[in-house]
């Protein structure tokens, strides 16, 4: 277990209670409009998003230059903020286009670019000096020295290497005054982020220009050879050779980030549901404030736990953070499942007087479903359906139609933006 | 026009007595503590003996730095980096900027060869870590011919380029050989084959096999064909490629010398009687190769003539 070392740096005492007054930016992953707005609605200080150039994922939904401005005017209202991935490693026939591009980013209000690409870097620093820059884990960035180069280059922020681990990051932090990013949830590179081309060579699809098939999740078998004989090395009966890593999950160690003095804590998947950004997001805001306003007494409440596990599908695992991960940090012989609950419904309205709630279904249910409601403003309940009707006010048993406007009854208030989900049975 | 550099990767001091004879102008040598997925081991004092051997034979020899370096590692990395300097090595390969660092806090003045191996993706980048110290890019194997001439045409720095053996296309932290015979309980046989380089992993859709293995750096999964680009050269040559490596990591020390060989035979055919000399023996050349070639390890172009999407 590691040892959690209070940090004075990020304390004072406030109404004379000592507390901790740096608290580190929760950074939400959102692949549409819609889902960096459910980001910032459900706790996140800052969003970062996907443009339609220059960034990897290239089956994630990107942005439009507007679509960025309306998301940047939307966080701004919040008080949140919103970086944009231009993260791919250039070849000679993407430089064209690059800098309008970052002058077009600039200029829709985005606060900073996270990038790779040194070709990127220094083209916006001439282009687009508004725009912070942040080293993105394509660097692979592991060790102090090398963080303290970034530093000298005048990057505001490096995101490290998901091979760094908690004392690595203590040394970096003691070395090197520069904001650090590192990842606290979600899916996982088996590899050095950067140096993995397999999904090159069996797909021909470049990897470090989003094209990743994640091959690193498919079965192998493994063989050796000897005297030019190849032997299998491994039985019928045994899972095949695999790679593919459980998902990263620190929500426990999110006090030890904190002390650590981490900038931002980093939550992975632009190609997420917005149910799980929603998720994810209000459970990693708890856990930061909780801790922030009475570390003392700080406990992490088992709701919060599984919470975040409605919308878990892979098993997770705190990677490299606490020493090198093991074989029970990898899945072998299972893939991803489903998640345990699905997003089910959008509540749009909720009218104190008649109690009625107004929803945008997102999944089917029917009459009779056990369902259960969550949002930043609300404790989390079950519920049965009861009666529902259409927008038309026509009674109906089922909603089955994606996207269509339902209303029930539900005697606990619910907000606009708050979540149905339902259990996967 | 000047000849290309033939840079080579031998597998011990002797071996590179041979592979001077075999033609190589330069060398690539390192252990694994600082270097990638090297041919051969050298220890300090061996990559001295090499020095002295390759200089006195006024050939060139290069050291390999290129690992991703995690704290534990700087300091040592110091040392090392002092050591080089002492010896006076002709070149440090590196990718991980934290050498740059130390070759400015330590003085040191031996020049740079700028190899983070799949992300040199272009010019911009060549130029970028010259500005900082690289007198040579070597580039990454992921990328087309137009690409590599595009890049030369525009280079400030010495380009190198792969032409012949096999490619990383993966490296992890992580112990996954070591892993996957713990997850099945059989400790032993990792304990048994940690040494051994002869382990791949076979992907049945594909039918390509992956040579596998784990060191100090992690694990590591390498191409399933080995680029062959000997008869091929005229592009290359005509663009001005300075260098043209060969990486024989995995193969045999006979395999090395004769495949060197043959690019020596096809650089001095082109550079010193022509074009039509070249192009007459290149045929016989790439026989040649396909003669020793394991059978496990189908020859191909790399990338140089595939396109790849995104």
């Amino acid at each position: 277990m590691l040892q959690l070392i209070e940090n004075e740096k990020i304390r004072e005492v406030v109404n004379g209670k000592r507390i901790i007054t740096k608290k580190p930016e929760l950074l939400a992953p959102a692949g549409s409009l819609e889902k960096l707005k459910v980001a910032v609605h459900y706790g996140a200080d800052a969003v970062f998003i996907g443009g339609q150039e220059f960034g990897l994922r290239s089956n994630a939904g990107n942005f439009t230059i507007e679509e960025m401005r309306e998301g940047v005017e939307f966080a701004k209202k919040y008080g949140a903020v919103i970086y944009v991935t231009t993260n791919i490693f250039a070849h000679n026939e993407n430089m064209a286009g690059l800098e309008e591009y970052l002058q077009a980013i600039e200029g829709a209000g985005v606060k900073g670019i996270i990038v790779a690409d040194p070709l990127i870097i220094e083209t916006c620093r001439r282009v687009a000096p508004n725009l912070e820059i942040h080293l993105s884990t394509q660097q692979s960035l592991s060790n102090w020295k090398a963080v303290k180069y970034w530093k000298q280059e005048g990057l505001h922020r490096v995101v490290l290497a998901r091979e760094v681990g908690a004392e690595e990051m203590r040394k970096m932090k003691e070395e090197v005054d520069i904001e650090i990013e590192a990842f606290v949830h979600g899916a996982m590179c088996i590899a050095y982020s950067g140096r993995c081309v397999l999904s090159n060579h069996m797909t021909a699809r470049d990897s470090n220009r989003g094209g990743c098939c994640q091959s690193c999740r498919w079965d192998y078998d493994l063989y050796e050879t000897v005297d030019g004989e190849e032997k299998a090395l491994f039985d019928e009966s045994d899972a095949p050779f695999a790679m593919s890593p459980k998902d990263l999950k620190l929500i426990e160690s999110i006090p030890h980030m904190i002390e650590l003095g981490i900038d931002s804590l980093k939550v992975e998947g632009r190609m997420k549901s917005i149910h799980y950004v929603a998720t994810v997001i209000s459970v990693y805001r708890k856990v930061i404030d909780a801790y922030c306003a009475d570390p003392e007494n700080f406990k992490i409440k088992k709701e919060w736990l599984e919470e975040l596990d409605r919308c878990a599908n892979r098993a997770t695992a705190s990677s490299f953070f606490e020493g090198e991960p093991g074989y029970e940090q990898q899945m072998f012989g299972t893939h991803a499942s489903k998640m345990k609950w699905d997003f089910a419904g959008l509540v749009l309205d909720y009218d104190q007087d008649t109690k009625m709630v107004t929803l945008q279904q997102r999944n089917y249910f029917k009459t009779g479903d056990t369902v259960e409601f969550f949002g930043p403003d609300i404790e989390s309940f079950k519920f049965e359906v009861g009666q529902i009707w259409d927008e038309k006010g026509n009674e109906i048993e089922v909603a089955n139609h994606p996207l269509q406007i339902v209303k029930f009854k539900c005697e606990r208030p619910l907000f606009s933006y708050n979540m149905m989900r339902k259990e996967n049975i | 026009m000047k000849k290309p550099e033939l840079l080579v990767t031998p597998k011990s001091v002797n071996h590179i007595k041979t592979l001077i004879e075999a033609g190589a102008d330069a060398f690539v040598i390192g252990e694994q503590q600082f270097g990638l997925r090297l041919a051969g081991e050298f220890s300090v004092s061996e990559v001295e003996e090499a020095t002295n051997l390759i200089h006195k034979a006024n050939k060139k020899v290069y050291v390999a730095v290129n690992a991703i370096f995690h704290n534990d590692r700087l300091e040592a990395l110091d040392n090392y980096l002092k050591e080089m300097q002492r010896i006076g090595v002709d070149a440090l390969i590196f990718g991980d900027p934290a050498v740059v660092m130390a070759v400015r806090e330590l003085g040191i003045t031996i020049p740079l060869h700028w190899s983070p191996e799949t992300i040199a993706t272009n010019w911009f980048q060549a130029n970028y870590w010259n500005e900082r110290g690289a007198k040579r890019t070597v580039l990454a194997r992921e990328l087309s011919i137009d690409e590599v001439i595009e890049i030369k045409e525009n280079a400030k720095p010495e380009i190198e380029v792969q032409v012949h053996g096999m490619t990383c296309m993966f490296q992890s932290k992580r112990s996954l050989l070591g892993n996957y015979f713990l997850y099945r309980g059989e400790v032993m046989q990792i304990e048994n084959r940690k040494e051994n380089k002869n382990m791949f992993l076979h992907d049945k859709e594909r039918k390509n096999k992956y040579p596998i293995y784990e060191d100090l750096n992690g694990t590591h999964i390498f191409s399933p064909n080995d680029i062959c680009l000997i008869d091929e050269l005229v592009e290359l040559f005509e663009a001005g490629i300075d260098v043209l490596k060969f990486d024989g990591v995995l193969q045999t020390e006979d395999y090395i010398n004769t495949v060197t060989n043959c690019y020596r035979q096809a650089i001095d055919a082109y550079f010193e009687d022509g074009e039509d000399a070249y192009e007459s023996i290149k045929d016989e050349l790439l026989e040649k190769i396909e003669e020793i070639q394991p059978e496990l390890r189908p020859l191909d172009t790399g990338f140089i003539f595939k396109e790849t999407v995104y």
